[in-house]
C-alpha cells in the first residue's frame, strides 16, 4: 500500500497551517499538535512536493511490473446503430493512425453487429491494418452485456495495448463496463491523446470540474483505455485499402442477458448545433430570458444557430441539445460568437476547435479570451444594441437582402 | 423491495485554478454539497417506494467522515438507512478502485434488488462509477434513465434517453440504473423526517469489514490510472483584445464579421 507519511517530529503549528493551506482536498486534520491525513486524500503529493521540506513523505510499495512490450496494437471500437457507424469512430481511427506512427504498432478496428461487412470495408478505406468483425444475429442491437463479452473475448485473444471508444452516450456507458471487466484504467472524455514511443498512452482531459487540464497515464495495466469526444480529431484521408478483415468466431461468446429491449425509436431531429456552421453562444450575462431578443438581428443576419452554456439549460431557457460543452455538444463551426459566456473549461473544451472565435465579455480576465481570436471587452447590454443599429443600417442599404 | 442509492459529496463550487508558478491547485472555498445528479437518484427511489410502501431505501457513500452530511440529507429526504464507507487506505482511488470499493460495500450489505446512481458527479464528470459497480457485482446496468415505466416483481421497465433515440428496456433484478436529470423533481429534506431520523446512527464500514481485505486492491495501489501532471489550459497567442466605448466595440465587431465575409 502506498501512502503519505507525516513526520510528526517536524510538525509545528506554523507547519501544520502551511500544509492545511496547501492541500487542495482538505485532507489534513490538526488536533492536539498531531497532524493526520483523512480519507479525502487523493495522494496528489502536493504536500510532498510543495510543502515544507521533509514533513510529508510519499511511501510507496513496489508492485510487480508488467512487460509492456508484450502488448501491441491500437484498437478502436466502431460504434454503430442500425448498421450506420458513428463518425466519431473514424475520427478515432485517424488519431490511432497518428499515434501508431510513433510506436510502430498496427491499428485495429473492432466491429460488432449483424450484417456489418460494409462498416468493416469502410474501416479499411480509412487505412486500418486489421478489422476484427464479430457478426451474429444476437449482436444486431447494442446490448452492453453482450458487447462487453465481445470486447473481453477480443482482448483475451489479442492482448493489445490500447482500446479507444467514442465519448457518445453509448460509449460512456459501455467503456466503463469493459474497463471493470478487464480490471484496467479508463479516462473519460479525453480532449487530447498522445503516446510515448514505449507505448504509454497520455490521456488529457479537463479535471476537477474546473479550469485545469490533467495528463493521465496507465503505468502498469493493459489495455490502456480512453473515451474521446466527438469532433475533437479529424477524420483520416481515404486511402486504397491495404488491411485485412478477420471474421471472428462468435459461437463461444456468452449471449445471456438480463436486459431486454422493448422499444427503440429515433427522436425527431432538431437542428443540431453540432453540425452548425455559424453559432451564437449565450451565457449567464443574460439576466432575463426576454433579453435574448437582443441577439435576434445578429442571428438573422448570420443565419446562425443559438447555443448556450449549462446554467441557461438549468434555467430552462433552452432545450438540453443546445448546450455547448463537455456535458453538452462539442461544436466546430466556422464562426462562433460568445456573448456573456464566462468560459468554464468544460464549455471551452467543447468549442475551442471552432475556426473563428469572437467573444464579448465585460471581464477582461475572462478565460474564454485566452482561446478567442478576437476578445471584446464590453457589456453585452451596451454592445449589442449598438451592433443592432449597424445591422439595421446594412439591411436597409441592401433592401433587406 | 430493497433499493440502494449511491450518493457523493462534491465541492459546491467548480471554480478551481492552478497557480501558474507553483502548479498547486487553488480551490474556491471549502464548501461542499450533495452531487446534484444524486438528488434525482434519491427521488427515483422515493417514487418507487410511494407505489410499493414495503420498499426499504439504503443510501451509501464513500468519503471522509464529514461526508456523513450527505447521508443525513438523504435520511431527511426519505432514505431508511445510511452507510458511510471510509478508510485512509482508500486514499488516491481512481474510478476503478472507487467502484470496486463501493461494490465491496454493496456485497457487504448483501440484500438488494435495485441500485440507483446519478448519471455522473459534478466533480469527476466521468459517469463511469455506476457501470463499473454493476460489472464488479456481475449485474446488468442501464444508463440515462428518464422514466420509470413499471416496477414489477422481478424486473423493472424503464426508458433511457440517448443522443438521437430513446430506448425502453426491461431489466431483471438485481440491476443498477443511472438516472438523468428530469426523471423527476427532487424533494427537499423535511423537518418531519429530521425529527424522525435524528436518533438514527449512520453505519460505518471500513476495510476490515469487507470480504476482500487486501489493501492493494484499494486506494492508490488499486488504481490503474495516475495523474501525471496538472496544467492550465493552453492560451492562444495571436489573440487580439479590443477595448473602447460600446459604439467603437460594436463597429469593430461589425467590421470583423464583414471582413471575414459573414455579413
Amino acid at each position: 500500500m502506498s501512502y503519505i507519511k507525516v513526520n510528526q517530529d517536524k510538525v509545528t503549528d506554523e507547519i501544520a497551517k502551511q500544509l492545511l493551506d496547501i492541500c487542495p482536498f482538505n485532507a489534513f486534520d490538526y488536533t492536539d499538535a498531531y497532524l493526520s491525513i483523512n480519507a479525502s486524500c487523493k495522494i496528489c503529493k502536493v504536500c510532498v512536493k510543495k510543502g515544507p521540506e521533509g514533513v510529508c513523505e510519499f511511501v510507496e510499495t513496489k508492485q510487480k511490473q508488467i512487460d509492456k512490450s508484450a502488448y501491441k496494437g491500437i484498437a478502436v471500437y466502431i460504434e454503430q446503430r442500425n448498421n450506420e457507424a458513428h463518425p466519431v469512430s473514424w475520427e478515432l481511427i485517424g488519431k490511432a493512425k497518428e499515434l501508431s506512427l510513433k510506436t510502430k504498432e498496427p491499428v485495429f478496428a473492432i466491429v460488432i453487429g449483424n450484417d456489418v461487412a460494409k462498416i468493416a470495408e469502410t474501416a479499411l478505406t480509412y487505412g486500418v491494418d486489421q478489422v476484427f468483425m464479430y457478426e451474429d444475429p444476437y449482436f444486431k442491437d447494442f446490448n452492453v452485456e453482450l458487447y462487453t463479452n465481445v470486447i473481453d473475448a477480443f482482448y483475451q485473444k489479442y492482448q493489445n495495448n490500447v482500446i479507444l471508444f467514442g465519448s457518445t452516450p453509448q460509449g460512456r456507458s459501455f467503456a466503463p463496463k469493459v474497463a471493470a471487466r478487464l480490471k484496467t484504467g479508463l479516462t473519460a472524455d479525453c480532449t487530447m491523446l498522445d503516446i510515448k514511443e514505449s507505448g504509454e498512452l497520455l490521456q488529457i482531459r479537463p479535471a476537477f470540474g474546473g479550469n485545469i487540464m490533467a495528463k493521465i497515464n496507465t503505468p502498469n495495466h493493459r489495455p490502456q483505455m480512453a473515451t474521446i469526444r466527438y469532433k475533437m480529431f479529424n477524420k483520416p484521408e481515404i486511402v486504397s485499402p491495404f488491411g485485412v478483415i478477420h471474421h471472428e468466431d462468435t459461437k463461444t461468446i456468452l449471449k445471456n442477458t438480463g436486459i431486454k429491449i422493448i422499444e427503440s425509436y429515433d427522436k425527431p431531429r432538431v437542428s443540431d448545433i453540432g453540425d452548425a456552421e455559424i453559432i451564437i453562444a449565450v451565457g449567464r450575462a443574460f439576466k432575463k430570458q426576454k433579453d435574448l431578443e437582443l441577439i435576434e438581428p445578429l442571428r438573422k443576419r448570420l443565419n446562425a444557430e443559438i447555443g448556450c452554456t449549462r446554467p441557461l439549460i438549468e434555467n430552462g431557457w433552452f432545450d438540453a441539445r443546445k448546450q455547448i460543452g463537455l456535458s453538452g455538444r462539442t461544436v466546430k463551426p466556422k464562426l462562433i460568437i460568445n456573448l456573456g459566456v464566462s468560459g468554464a473549461v468544460q464549455f471551452i473544451e467543447g468549442m475551442k476547435q471552432s475556426e473563428l472565435i469572437i467573444s464579448v465579455n465585460s471581464d477582461p480576465n475572462n478565460k474564454l479570451f485566452d482561446i478567442s481570436h478576437y476578445s471584446i471587452v464590453g457589456d453585452i447590454y451596451q454592445v449589442l444594441p449598438e451592433l443592432n443599429l449597424l445591422i439595421d443600417k446594412i439591411m436597409e442599404e441592401n433592401h433587406g437582402l | 423491495m430493497k433499493i440502494i442509492t449511491c450518493i457523493k459529496q462534491v465541492p459546491a463550487s467548480s471554480n478551481v485554478q492552478v497557480d501558474p508558478k507553483t502548479g498547486v491547485l487553488i480551490r474556491d472555498g471549502n464548501n461542499v454539497k450533495m452531487n446534484p445528479f444524486d438528488l434525482y437518484a434519491l427521488e427515483t427511489a422515493y417514487f418507487i417506494k410511494n407505489g410499493k410502501p414495503e420498499t426499504t431505501i439504503h443510501s451509501i457513500t464513500m468519503g471522509p467522515s464529514s461526508a456523513t452530511a450527505v447521508l443525513k440529507e438523504a435520511l431527511y429526504m426519505g432514505s431508511d438507512e445510511a452507510t458511510l464507507i471510509s478508510d485512509r487506505r482508500f486514499a488516491g482511488a481512481d474510478v476503478l478502485a472507487t467502484s470496486y470499493t463501493l461494490s465491496q460495500l454493496i456485497t457487504h450489505i448483501k440484500d438488494y434488488d435495485l441500485i440507483i446512481c446519478g448519471k455522473q458527479t459534478t466533480d469527476g464528470d466521468t459517469a463511469q462509477v455506476g457501470p463499473e459497480i454493476a460489472e464488479f457485482l456481475g449485474i446488468p446496468h442501464v444508463p440515462y434513465v428518464k422514466e420509470i415505466i413499471q416496477v414489477k416483481e422481478h424486473s423493472i421497465i424503464i426508458k433511457s434517453g440517448y443522443d438521437h433515440h430513446d430506448e425502453t428496456v426491461e431489466v431483471q433484478y438485481p440491476c443498477l440504473i443511472t438516472v438523468d436529470k428530469g426523471v423527476n423533481v427532487p424533494r427537499l429534506p423535511s423537518y418531519r423526517r429530521k425529527l424522525l431520523m435524528d436518533s438514527y446512527k449512520i453505519n460505518m464500514v471500513s476495510l476490515k469489514d469487507l470480504k476482500d481485505q487486501n489493501p492493494d486492491h484499494y486506494g492508490l495501489n488499486g488504481s490503474p490510472t495516475q495523474v501525471d501532471e496538472i496544467f492550465p489550459p493552453i492560451k492562444r497567442t495571436e489573440a487580439v483584445q479590443l477595448k473602447g466605448t460600446s459604439k467603437e466595440l460594436s463597429k469593430q465587431l461589425f467590421d470583423i464579421l464583414k471582413e471575414s465575409k459573414f455579413i
